[in-house]
């Protein structure tokens, strides 16, 4: 790892403050920025650790009001008695991230923020029809998701918090790589006031997206036999050592299938 | 450089060092705490596992600064004095190590996860709880079978301790 200078923040307007020394990023629980600087992919000359500000951390329910500060970890999201009562389908997504000791650090927000093609949390966002506060503005996370790493967030912003209504069903399944457990493809359904939303990550060629064919067939019936004789376009999906993208193409119509049956059990 | 202050194996401990440097590297370079090992260096096979604050992270990815302030405890804290811990006893009992590199990370992971399922472990969960840690002997089988043996001593003795509470 290259040298850098740390600065601990101890608000939001604090971090804001710090960010503007040299090239400076901000660090959640570091679970991809600190391997990141150890290979030397990333090399920013200062870090501002929002770990430690109080304000962004918690989960709070009510009635189907759900918030959840950007620094809570996905050990808290995996456990959080309420918010599996009214949306189990994210707790579990959260208890499917890394590792145990990767899950008692890694963060929501920092997630999101990263927005890794293959990581879970975005497609849980943009099914959910989420909202991401920052500390500058709200946006829908259709608006959020940008593309590979990439997002609507400005240098100086930080995300506080997601926050979404739980919609009356929802549902993830993923195929995990067998070595590194980060989406191999993973769907997410939901099934809400507003119609069915799916939501693909860990195959799109430019990030998490919506799949139209599977919301389609699923807002005809929210079934997994709707989804028989379904294809969803190997175009535009990703293609590495582990999966081609007809191989990908083919995963998002099972893991969808999966997905919903887990929304409808 | 940053100054850096913890706890560790309740043993208040501070040093100056660079702001990169590892929590792994502080524990070993610079407390000669040696028993948390580097195995992977890519937080993906857990030799490195400590509990910062009563949680096991891996300590290879995470910055000494970032822990300032906290509470660790590493395989040197778990015995108490000469007498092991019921997860370190059980991993003799039932030979849970081959070459022995990977044991720290596993005990202090093992720990916490019988501390997170107090009413007991069944081989799935302890199977599935493993998988942040990487036994490169592949000699998983004692390993689980130790730590199933050890969860039914604890949550064992913690129910006689509430008993006699009662």
């Amino acid at each position: 790892m290259y040298s850098v200078n740390y600065h601990r923040a101890t608000s939001v307007a604090d971090a804001v403050k710090k960010i503007k020394s040299g090239d400076a990023k901000f660090l959640a629980g570091g679970m991809t920025l600190i391997p990141a600087m150890k290979t030397r992919l990333a090399a920013p000359s200062d870090l501002v650790d929002l770990g430690h500000i109080a304000e962004l951390k918690g989960i709070k329910v009510s009635g189907k009001t759900v918030t959840i500060g950007a620094t809570t970890t996905h050990f808290d999201v995996a456990n959080d008695e309420k918010l599996k009562k009214v949306c189990p389908a994210l707790t579990h997504l959260a208890s499917l991230i890394g590792d145990p000791a990767v899950r008692h650090r890694g963060t929501i927000g920092g997630s999101i923020a990263n927005n890794d093609p293959a990581a879970d949390y975005p497609s849980a966002m943009l099914a959910l029809g989420a909202t991401i506060v920052t500390n500058k503005r709200e946006l829908a996370a259709d608006k959020f998701f940008k593309g590979l790493f990439e997002t609507a967030l400005k240098d100086d912003e930080i995300v506080t918090a997601v926050t979404f209504t739980a919609p009356a069903k929802a549902g993830y399944a993923k195929f995990p790589n067998p070595a590194s457990r980060y989406a191999m493809t993973g769907v997410f359904v939901t099934k809400g006031k507003d119609g069915v939303r799916a939501a693909v990550t860990g195959a799109g060629d430019d990030g998490v997206f919506r799949s139209k064919e599977i919301e389609a067939a699923l807002t005809k019936k929210f079934e997994a036999s709707a989804l028989e004789g379904v294809s969803v376009p190997s175009k535009n999906l990703m293609g590495d050592i582990h999966a081609s993208p007809e191989y990908r193409a083919n995963l998002v119509v099972v893991m969808a299938k999966r997905a919903v049956a887990a929304a409808n059990a | 450089m940053s100054e850096v202050t913890l706890v560790v194996n309740g043993r208040k401990v501070s040093g100056a060092v660079e702001d990169r440097t590892l929590l792994v590297h502080f524990l070993r370079e610079n407390l000669n705490l040696t028993g948390t090992h580097v195995g992977c260096d890519t937080s993906q096979c857990g030799a490195c596992v400590v509990h910062v604050d009563g949680k096991a992270v891996k300590s290879c990815t995470m910055l000494a600064v970032q822990a300032s302030g906290s509470t660790v405890t590493t395989i040197e804290g778990l015995a108490n004095g000469a007498d092991l811990h019921p997860v370190q006893a059980a991993f003799k009992e039932n030979h849970g190590l081959q070459c022995g590199f990977c044991t720290p990370g596993m005990i202090m992971t093992a720990t916490d996860m019988i501390r997170r399922h107090p009413d007991g472990l069944d081989e799935a969960t302890v199977r599935a709880e493993l998988e942040g840690n990487i036994c490169r002997c592949t000699g998983y089988h004692n390993i689980v079978k130790a730590i199933l043996a050890a969860s039914k001593t604890m949550s064992k003795a913690s129910k006689s301790k509430a008993n006699k509470a009662a």
